[in-house]
């Protein structure tokens, strides 16, 4: 039997969750005030993910860099895995918001997509 | 134009970040037809362009947004709506005045606002109705009383987020962070995926100031400490930040000798709370809270001058921007209503205080017209302390209405209360309003 104690991240509440683990199986989850404190402690303690937000350069915009997130979330040990492939990106101008700049990021299986507009420089 | 040759609008508004951009948008679509936002920057969207993170909307939008995201769906609402605007626009003055020869009618009041930009050069404008919307500025480092000399390398966390998310430069390698707001938190992971190290988050209240969310997310994910009771006692280095003294407080916030520990870094990140940017309000003769730094308003989110009205971050600070859109949303509306003479500012109808009882710091609004105040009423507050187990209370004079039990209550997260319009309006000699919290 392992115990672990996470915060809630859901909503502000920020419960205290206390999840008991056997062999990788999630025995019982207690401190959540609602169902979603039960789901978020099972996945975190099993398989956790994240979104990763970041920026990568834009030649010929209006500003040198354009942000960027993964289009679904991506396993949690895959983050810096994700930024190494995002540092190698470079776009031109001009981006719009929703435009897949890599697909299949770090081989998570997300796209790397833009959620800026970044106009083209006037000469 | 005006007799005096200015432009007229009915509505101008002050600042085109997130309570800007919604007060336009609600101010059209409940009728009024004129309005202006003038905002500093070059775009519109405000701080969010540079809050790249994900985590807005789930109230607004039920999905998650990055900052520039949610920004995007309100731009794109106002130019639907064909609303003007004015970029790169700095308003220097804000000018309240009933016009003379007008028979002192509080509505008559006419607001000049005097702004200057590289295309126009210096203009004044007027205004029917004038919605402030500034948002909020980071205190410095000089509100800090921390001795050391005056080295680079120390920034407000907001500077360094636009720095790294808009600049696209990385401002050091070895930070640490002084404060545990979100700004700061939020930074600490986006500098750690950049290639930086950051070595610990310092608070000096027992306590952290950011949403729970964010300590799990960037702290906890990449390991940095966060250091509850502790503060910056020396900043070292000359030309650059060398190193940063990090000692212990006791109860009373004071250092405690021998604590300190030397943490060798080259940047100091300051993330230790945000004042709302109140010098046009201040000069418009708008009453100001001293405990919110905001101005004082009623029901209708309308200020101690007859039709000039604030939303957001300028009236007080919010931690999330749902919340911002929201009351921006009902600033606009009442703005529109204002100038259509509907809800005009009735110094005749009868005005209730909201006063604060034990652990509240603030309401707003901060006193309630219950003819004017409609169907319901949000009540938005912050708590002076963490408090556990506990009920949130609401009074009509010496009777309680409502007990809102509530798990956990922290300074970071604001919290609301619903007042029903009708049960204001139907109490007998309703003469105060208090919210309170109480042991469970």
């Amino acid at each position: 039997m392992e115990t672990r104690n996470l915060t809630c991240i859901n909503c502000p509440m920020g419960c205290q969750l206390t999840v008991v683990t056997d062999g990788g199986e999630v025995v019982s989850v207690t401190g959540n005030t609602c169902p979603r404190g039960e789901i978020y402690a099972r996945k975190e303690v099993t398989h956790p993910t994240r979104i990763v937000t970041s920026t990568v350069s834009v030649s010929g915009g209006v500003i040198p860099v354009v942000s960027v997130k993964t289009a679904s979330d991506i396993p949690k040990e895959s983050i810096q895995a994700v930024m190494d492939a995002v540092s190698g990106v470079c776009v031109n101008a001009p981006v719009s918001i929703g435009d897949v700049l890599l697909e299949n990021i770090a081989g998570t299986g997300a796209a790397l997509v833009a959620t800026k507009n970044v106009a083209a420089k006037q000469l | 134009m005006n007799k005096a040759g200015l432009s007229y609008y009915d509505i101008v508004i002050i600042g085109g970040g997130p309570a800007g951009l919604a007060a336009a948008i609600s101010a059209k679509e409940s009728g009024a037809d004129s309005i202006l936002v003038l905002e500093r920057d070059r775009e519109l969207g405000g701080i969010l362009n540079q809050c790249i993170h994900n985590g807005f909307g789930l109230h607004t939008f039920k999905e998650e947004l990055t900052g520039p995201e949610y920004a995007a769906r309100f731009i794109s609402r106002f130019h639907e709506l064909g609303i003007d605007c004015r970029l790169n626009t700095m308003v220097l003055d804000l000018k309240a005045e009933a016009p003379s020869g007008d028979e002192g009618s509080s509505n008559g009041c006419i607001k000049t606002i005097t702004y200057s930009s590289r295309s126009e050069g210096l203009v004044q404008i007027t205004a029917g109705a004038v919605i402030l919307a500034m948002g909020c500025r980071e205190r410095p480092r000089g509100a800090l009383n921390t001795p050391g000399y005056r080295p680079a390398g120390i920034y407000t966390a907001g500077t360094a987020q636009r720095l790294v998310n808009i600049e696209g430069c990385m401002p050091g390698r070895r930070v640490v962070i002084l404060g545990s707001g979100d700004i700061g938190l939020i930074m600490a992971r986006r500098m750690t995926l950049e290639g930086a190290k950051v070595l610990a988050v310092a608070e000096v209240m027992p306590y952290s100031g950011g949403l729970k969310r964010n300590i799990v997310q960037c702290l906890d994910d990449y390991g940095i400490p966060l250091l509850l009771s502790h503060t910056v006692t020396e900043i070292k280095g000359k030309e650059r930040v060398e190193a940063v003294v990090i000692s212990e407080v006791d109860e009373n916030r004071r250092p405690v000798p021998g604590t300190e520990k030397e943490y060798e870094c080259d940047t100091l990140l300051l993330s230790v709370g945000l004042l709302p940017e109140n010098e046009l309000s201040r000069g418009a003769g708008v009453g100001i809270s001293p405990v919110t730094s905001g101005p004082v308003v009623s029901e209708s989110l309308e200020t101690s001058v007859p039709g000039v009205f604030a939303c957001g971050n300028v009236l007080h600070v919010h931690d999330l921007v749902d919340y911002v859109s929201e009351e921006a949303a009902a600033a606009g509306k009442r703005a529109a209503e204002y100038i259509k003479g509907g809800a005009s500012a009735g110094s005749d109808t009868p005005c209730v205080p909201v006063k604060t009882g034990n652990g509240v710091r603030y309401t707003v609004p901060s006193y309630i017209h219950p003819d004017k105040a409609g169907e319901r009423i949000t009540l938005r507050f912050r708590v002076g302390d963490v408090y556990r187990d506990c009920a949130i209370c609401v009074y009509l004079n010496d009777s309680r209405i409502a007990r809102k039990k509530a798990r956990i209550l922290a300074p970071g997260e604001m919290q609301e209360v619903i007042l029903s319009g009708d049960e204001l309006r139907s109490f007998p000699d309703l003469t105060e309003i208090k919210v309170c919290i109480e042991a469970n």
